[in-house]
């Protein structure tokens, strides 16, 4: 049976800190960043995680009603915000999907990305339905170095198994070989890195060209004939020099996103490969090669359905989507590079008992409500008796989802007096347009924006609140105004 | 519906503490300040007193649970004392229990104590903390400003008012406020303001500004209650007695039900109707003489004054800027200054806001005095948010009014 991508997706988080911001701060004490200072680069907003920008992506990728048969989670991070507590339960949980499920976290190389995709073609093969894969990356990057220049935030997922494919597998090579580019040790918070002329030259010109021979070889295909080719590092000129060494066109080679994304991580190149799917043609040959103590090289070939199945917003509408941001102060503040005052409205605990947590989870991580069977009325959250004062009917309630209904907004403020990461919090009542109603916290909003009763909003999964003492974050759902470039639910 | 409480109860006595930032005081200190008062004007000895009722809402930063921190503070003679808390309305529920006490005729002489320590909390505004285990899950990030804020957006979207005008009549609220809380010895902020100083104000929750804001105080208030025959015959004249007390809480239909449109209060024109029906007022624009409202935000004050159908829907700014509500309007609105500058120490308030009307009626009001003879005064006890709270309801008067 033939496998591919039945369907994928991205996110690229909103915000896009300026790199010459980041460089002014440092210029004092490394001048040499200069080179590394131009372009923007994407920031999580405090809200997101790998796990919630994983969400979001994979909503891009699959819609609701194409959950039913997936058959497994994976996801792949090296930034996962969770190391006991499976991260891809928390995404397949905040998609809504049933308990007979299997999820399956990848992680701990740049490679685990690709890995995961690799797992999830073998796997499919004989799984009860597709695999859903979701790759992202949220990474800590120290002060001043490079990396923080180079990196981005970001998500991409892809539905992958047999059917109306956009992209069959040709084949795939792993080479895995312990060079030890960088590394993060077990207590570390930032990766510990090695000189990049090393690394270049006896890692990504000797590692990747082995892997990409291989899987050329294995299925076929000749050099010249690739016509995406996709290599996430943010070096400059190395994805060019690869390609010109292996024969690929100069044309084939894809834009690593340096200007406009920054490299996140192991996500980076799925990132890459569902941008490339988003502008293929029928027939395209893509080509990626991940790098990291070896490399993951794949071919994928696209089909007629490459035209027909689209991302509701996909990489290109999320990069479209950004918003520049020149405040390097609150990047740092955010990723906890700044020991900021909070005030002591900060210092309230936020301890979450887990069995409250349990026993909420379908409102709290699913935002499923309720409907009542008698008089239709959708409420949230869930209750026994019907808010409708003229139904008022007992235990009539069936699960009804939120997280994908279109709320219009009743009221809002502007709030500099409660506690938030990025003050103010912006928050105020939703209506959704079917039914049900939830003073709501708002995310992504500006105080450029201009915000207005009656504007439409569309839920998206954030952390709700860290607590800090116990290392435990709670997610919940906030509304943000709709995108002309996204479709919403309907 | 019930035939009510109307002239069933009277005020033997109140008292009150200064509001402020009592920076020296514990809650017990306060509680004594505003009993000693009470219970001298009231002439009567602690042990005549049945049964008390104490209202705190934030108990965790002052005395703690149960009403035994009253009981020990008075030194109360192992009498019933129930402790209650129903967010900012916590003042007007102890005062409802006592009232119902002697209503009933469980008890001949009752009392209502309301205290509140919030200035120890190292910040201005309202404690921060968590609303419940479950709450804490999925409620907004939400402050007490920011969600009466809510307010104000719906109400300029309802009733096509600009944020400007809005805003401006919101200004007139404060600035009418401060002016009447100058003349208040015990009021908390007793500075006079202009329309500039507001407008130019800090933000904390748009559209409202700082002085868009009430002050969080420290600060006790007591009421003693008998029936009207008890009060005569301890020598009482000119009697002012309880015309009505209404509750109304939300069952969630403005929380989770789209029939709400965030603009006004559920709960204060339910409880509204009901009380005029109590008291047996039919026309309150003509027949209150003025009233004491949950100011915690001018915009709380505007979008009431329709919700007790005082001004009619859409009205409340035009009634505002032509002064019906200042200290010398037709109707005068916190003519001791409010929430807004006496202070808003909320386990007291409900009871200060009665004690208002009690120090009018009496023309014990001093430099406040309102010159036309107080017949209906009404006070509005509001706890929560827009879209969930408890509203409470007082109308007092003279006895046979």
């Amino acid at each position: 049976m033939e496998v591919g991508i039945l369907a994928y997706g991205g996110y690229i988080p909103k915000s896009r800190l300026q790199r010459d911001q980041i460089f002014k701060a440092h210029a004092w004490f490394n001048p040499g960043l200069k080179g590394l200072s131009r372009g923007e680069r994407s920031i999580a907003n405090w809200d997101e995680d790998s796990v919630t920008m994983a969400v979001e992506s994979a909503r891009d990728c699959v819609a609701p009603d194409q959950r039913e048969n997936i058959s497994a989670v994976y996801m792949a991070s090296t930034t996962f915000p969770f190391q006991d507590r499976q991260n891809a339960g928390i995404v397949a949980d905040a998609l809504n999907m049933k308990s007979n499920i299997q999820t399956l976290d990848f992680t701990s190389s740049m490679r685990a990305g690709t890995a995961a995709l690799t797992v999830a073609l073998q796997a499919s093969k004989g799984a009860e339905g597709p695999i859903l894969l979701t790759s992202a990356e949220n990474r800590m990057t120290k002060a001043g170095s490079a990396l923080e220049l180079t990196t981005g935030d970001g998500a991409a997922s892809f539905l992958i198994g047999s059917g109306n494919i956009v992209a069959r597998l040709l084949g795939s090579h792993s080479e895995s070989v312990d060079f030890v580019d960088h590394f993060r040790g077990e207590s570390a918070e930032y990766d510990y890195t090695w000189e990049e002329r090393w690394v270049k030259e006896e890692g990504y010109m000797k590692i990747v060209p082995t892997a990409v021979n291989s899987v050329l070889e294995k299925t076929g295909v000749s050099a010249s004939d690739i016509t995406t080719f996709c290599f996430p590092v943010a070096a400059r000129n190395v994805a060019a020099g690869l390609a010109k060494k292996l024969g690929i066109s100069e044309d084939a080679v894809a834009d690593n996103l340096q200007s406009n994304c920054g490299e996140a991580g192991s996500a980076h190149i799925l990132i890459m490969l569902a941008k490339a799917l988003q502008e293929a043609e029928p027939g395209d040959k893509i080509l990626i090669a991940s790098f990291g103590q070896g490399c993951d090289a794949l071919i994928f070939e696209t089909t007629d359905a490459i035209k027909t199945v689209r991302p509701n917003t996909g990489i290109t509408g999320s990069l479209a989507n950004g918003r520049a941001d020149s405040n390097y102060n609150r990047f740092l503040a955010f990723n906890d590079g700044l020991r900021m005052d909070l005030g002591i409205r900060a210092e309230v605990d936020k301890n979450t008992g887990l069995t409250t947590h349990y026993r909420n989870r379908y409102m709290a991580q699913r935002m499923v409500g309720g409907e009542c069977s008698k008089c239709g009325t959708a409420q949230f959250p869930k209750s026994n008796i019907c808010v409708n004062e003229n139904c008022g009917a007992i235990n009539t309630q069936e699960d009804y989802s939120f997280a994908d209904k279109i709320a219009q907004m009743n009221s809002f403020t502007a709030d500099r007096l409660t506690y938030s990461p990025d003050p103010p919090a912006y928050y105020g009542m939703i209506q959704f347009e079917e039914g049900g109603r939830l003073m709501s916290d708002f995310a992504d909003i500006s105080p450029d924006d201009e915000l207005t009763v009656g504007m439409k909003m569309r839920m998206v999964f954030r952390v709700k609140d860290y607590d800090t003492k116990r290392d435990f974050r709670r997610y919940f759902w906030k509304a943000v105004p709709v995108n002309a470039t996204q479709k919403g639910s309907e | 519906m019930a035939s009510g409480i109307k002239d069933k109860v009277a005020i033997l006595g109140m008292g009150c503490s200064k509001f402020g930032e009592r920076w020296n005081d514990n809650a017990e200190d306060l509680i004594v300040e505003a009993f000693i008062e009470a219970i001298e004007d009231a002439g009567i000895d602690k042990s005549q007193i049945d049964a008390a009722w104490f209202g705190t809402g934030i108990e965790e930063q002052h005395v703690g649970k149960s009403a035994v921190p009253l009981s020990m503070a008075l030194r109360l003679p192992n009498i019933p004392v129930t402790r209650v808390e129903n967010y900012c309305a916590s003042g007007s529920e102890a005062l409802r229990g006592a009232v119902y006490a002697v209503a009933s005729g469980a008890a001949d002489i009752a009392m209502a104590v309301g205290v509140e320590k919030l200035k120890d909390t190292g910040y201005g505004g309202l404690p921060q903390r968590s609303r419940g285990a479950v709450n804490d899950l999925f409620w907004a990030n939400a402050s007490a400003p920011g969600s009466f804020a809510q307010l104000a957006t719906a109400y300029s979207a309802k009733h096509n008012v600009s944020a400007a005008d809005l805003k401006r009549a919101m200004a007139h609220i404060s600035i009418k406020s401060h002016d009447n809380g100058s003349k208040n010895p015990k009021a908390h902020l007793r500075n006079k303001i202009t329309e500039d100083k507001v407008m130019n104000a800090p933000m904390i929750a748009e559209p409202l500004g700082l002085f868009d804001c009430c002050g969080v105080s420290d600060g006790s208030a007591v009421a003693i209650v008998t029936t009207p025959e008890i009060a005569k015959a301890l020598g009482k004249k000119d009697l002012v007695t309880v015309k009505a007390m209404q509750l109304a809480a939300s069952n969630g239909r403005e929380a989770q039900h789209n029939s709400w449109d965030g603009s006004h209060f559920v709960t204060t024109r339910a409880a509204a109707k009901r009380a005029y029906q109590e008291a047996g007022i039919t026309n309150p624009r003509d027949q209150i003489s003025m009233f004491e409202v949950h100011d915690c935000f001018s915009i709380t004050e505007l979008v009431t004054m329709e919700d007790l159908f005082i001004s009619s829907d859409g009205r409340a700014v035009n009634d505002i800027m032509d002064g019906l509500f200042d200290a010398d309007g037709k109707i005068p609105c916190q003519i001791d200054g409010g929430l807004k500058c006496f202070g808003h120490p909320i386990g007291a308030s409900g009871i200060r806001m009665v004690y208002e009307m009690y120090l009018q009626m009496h023309g014990r009001a001093g430099e406040r005095q309102r010159a036309e003879e107080p017949v209906f005064g009404m006070t509005h006890n509001l706890g929560g948010f827009p879209h969930q709270n408890i509203c409470s309801l007082t109308i007092v008067g003279k006895e046979g009014a």
